[in-house]
């Protein structure tokens, strides 16, 4: 027989950016095997019988891969569990902490504005991609695979950065609501390989300058991003991105424009 | 409106301005400390050393004009990034756990403020004493005077009482607090980074704030221990009136 126990939830519920917000609280029914949305399913179900409004929350793929779940759960972005989405989290992992009563908040940030309930407008983050995370090249057939070779530590090392989901559980976790984890991060995915090279000084000056546009907080080095990103991706990504940003400005020949 | 952008518009720019202060100003701590540990070695040659300090104005206004210059980048630059982090969430979670974060990290917009004023007070109390306090007692407490030849005494003397030794021993917790997470901090900033030497950047940070605490404690705990006494000796050092 699957452990079930009876969970407080409060959750934050708000109409739109105008509203004011609040919490309010549910009684839900949990299953171990159940992961947290599907708790979520359950409360909304039942607000859905009465007629009352289901509590808005992104999701998609439910597989810890799509980078849309957003919840911060007493506390923790994505929950208490390293390197697990929202979706992934199940509620055995709960049961094991012995959380009775549980928080539930959206990501807050002011880059991140509130869309409805726990579900934030996290285009910001595709507008820093917009801005330079991208490669120009002739897109035709496929080249002959060997023709650039790529050593399998940076391949790797390139892999660990661009297993970034966009999430912005880093955003949610920073202190200070920095975006610098996911902008290094694709900064670097792009700026490791040699199809990144040609643009990679431009690239990192312009994301940058749109990261800082968008109103997110500077880095503090305090190592939050890190420990909540599900995808484990290391601040030392950071630290490039910043020895890239500042070569660029020190060397690069032509300038880049504030967005 | 677009313009150009440059280093001071980001927030990465503005850390590696306060990261590249910091260095200016870690350096001053460590070679103000070596320069003190002279007080082990007896009142001549510490004083020997203040007069030393002074002999070439130029070098003396020109260092003090560099270190003024660091500690105002340094904090302009802490408070527009902290006005900036203070803004980018205006609603704050009901519940937040750090998971990663240190006390030296979460104090950082404390240990600087604090260090702020214990600087002042400290400039006040050694540098300016004699032309703050003159023949009065140095902050009002009772048969400590200044004796503009002998900064010996002057520190010695000091450190015999509480209302000088309770402040200095917070200024220099707060100083190893704020280095800790600044040396670590500047390496991180500053793109200094490989998986081969990370480990040193907090072994490094650890080693220099507990270096710059302990010696810095030694003054207080040796007057106090009555390791260090003030002398009776008499100096006449022009340089130092």
């Amino acid at each position: 027989m699957a452990e079930t126990q009876t969970l407080t939830l409060h959750v934050w519920r708000q109409k739109n950016a105008n509203d004011a917000g609040r919490f309010e609280t549910y009684k839900a029914e949990a299953n171990e095997h159940m992961s947290f949305l599907e708790l979520l399913d359950t409360v909304n179900a039942k607000l859905i019988e009465e007629g009352k409004p289901a509590i808005a929350f992104d999701h998609d793929c439910r597989e810890g891969i799509c980078g849309m779940c957003s919840l911060v759960i007493n506390g923790y972005a994505h929950g208490p569990r390293e390197r697990t989405t929202a979706c992934q989290l199940h509620l055995r992992e709960i049961f094991k902490l012995g959380w009775k009563e549980i928080w539930v908040e959206p990501w807050r940030a002011n880059a991140l504005p509130m869309v409805r309930d726990l579900v934030v407008d996290r285009s910001a983050l595709d507008r820093i991609v917009q801005a330079g995370g991208y490669i120009s090249i002739r897109t035709g057939s496929a080249p002959e695979a060997n023709q650039m070779p790529v050593p399998k530590d940076v391949a790797d090392r390139a892999m660990d950065a661009a297993t970034c989901i966009g999430c912005g559980a880093c955003v949610a976790a920073c202190p200070n609501a920095s975006a610098s984890l996911f902008t290094a991060a694709k900064i670097a995915h792009l700026g490791l390989l040699p199809q990144g090279q040609a643009e990679r000084m431009t690239r990192v000056r312009k994301m940058v300058a749109q990261m800082d546009a968008e109103g997110f907080g500077g880095c503090t080095n305090h190592g939050e991003c890190e420990k909540a990103c599900p995808k484990g991706i290391s601040i030392d990504f950071i630290a490039r991105m910043n020895r890239d940003f500042l070569k660029a400005m020190a060397a690069a020949r032509d300038d880049v424009k504030t967005p | 409106m677009q313009k150009t952008l440059t280093l001071y518009d980001t927030t990465i720019g503005k850390k590696a301005a306060m990261a590249a202060s910091g260095v200016i100003l870690l350096g001053f701590t460590i070679g103000h400390l070596s320069g003190n540990l002279k007080v082990f070695s007896g009142p001549e040659a510490y004083n020997e050393y203040a007069r030393w300090l002074r002999t070439v104005p130029a070098l003396l206004w020109g260092a003090r004009l560099a270190l003024l210059f660091a500690f105002l980048v340094h904090i302009s630059s802490a408070f527009q990034l902290w006005k900036r982090n203070a803004e980018a969430r205006k609603t704050r979670y009901t519940k937040k756990v750090d998971i990663a974060t240190d006390y030296a990290a979460k104090t950082m917009y404390w240990t600087g403020p604090i260090l702020l004023f214990y600087l002042l007070f400290h400039l006040a109390h050694l540098t300016f004493g004699g032309q703050l306090f003159g023949d009065a007692a140095i902050f009002g407490i009772e048969g400590y005077t200044w004796e503009p030849s002998n900064p010996y005494n002057n520190l010695v003397r000091g450190f015999q009482h509480w209302p000088i030794v309770v402040p200095y021993v917070l200024g220099v917790l707060a100083l190893g607090t704020h280095l800790f997470h600044g040396i670590y901090s500047m390496f991180q900033t500053l793109g200094v980074n490989h998986p081969k030497y990370n480990h040193l950047r907090r072994d490094l940070a650890i080693a220099l704030a507990a270096l710059l605490t302990l010696g810095n404690l030694s003054f207080p705990i040796a007057v106090l221990a009555g390791y260090i006494e003030p002398t009776a000796l008499r100096f006449n050092f022009p340089e130092l009136l």
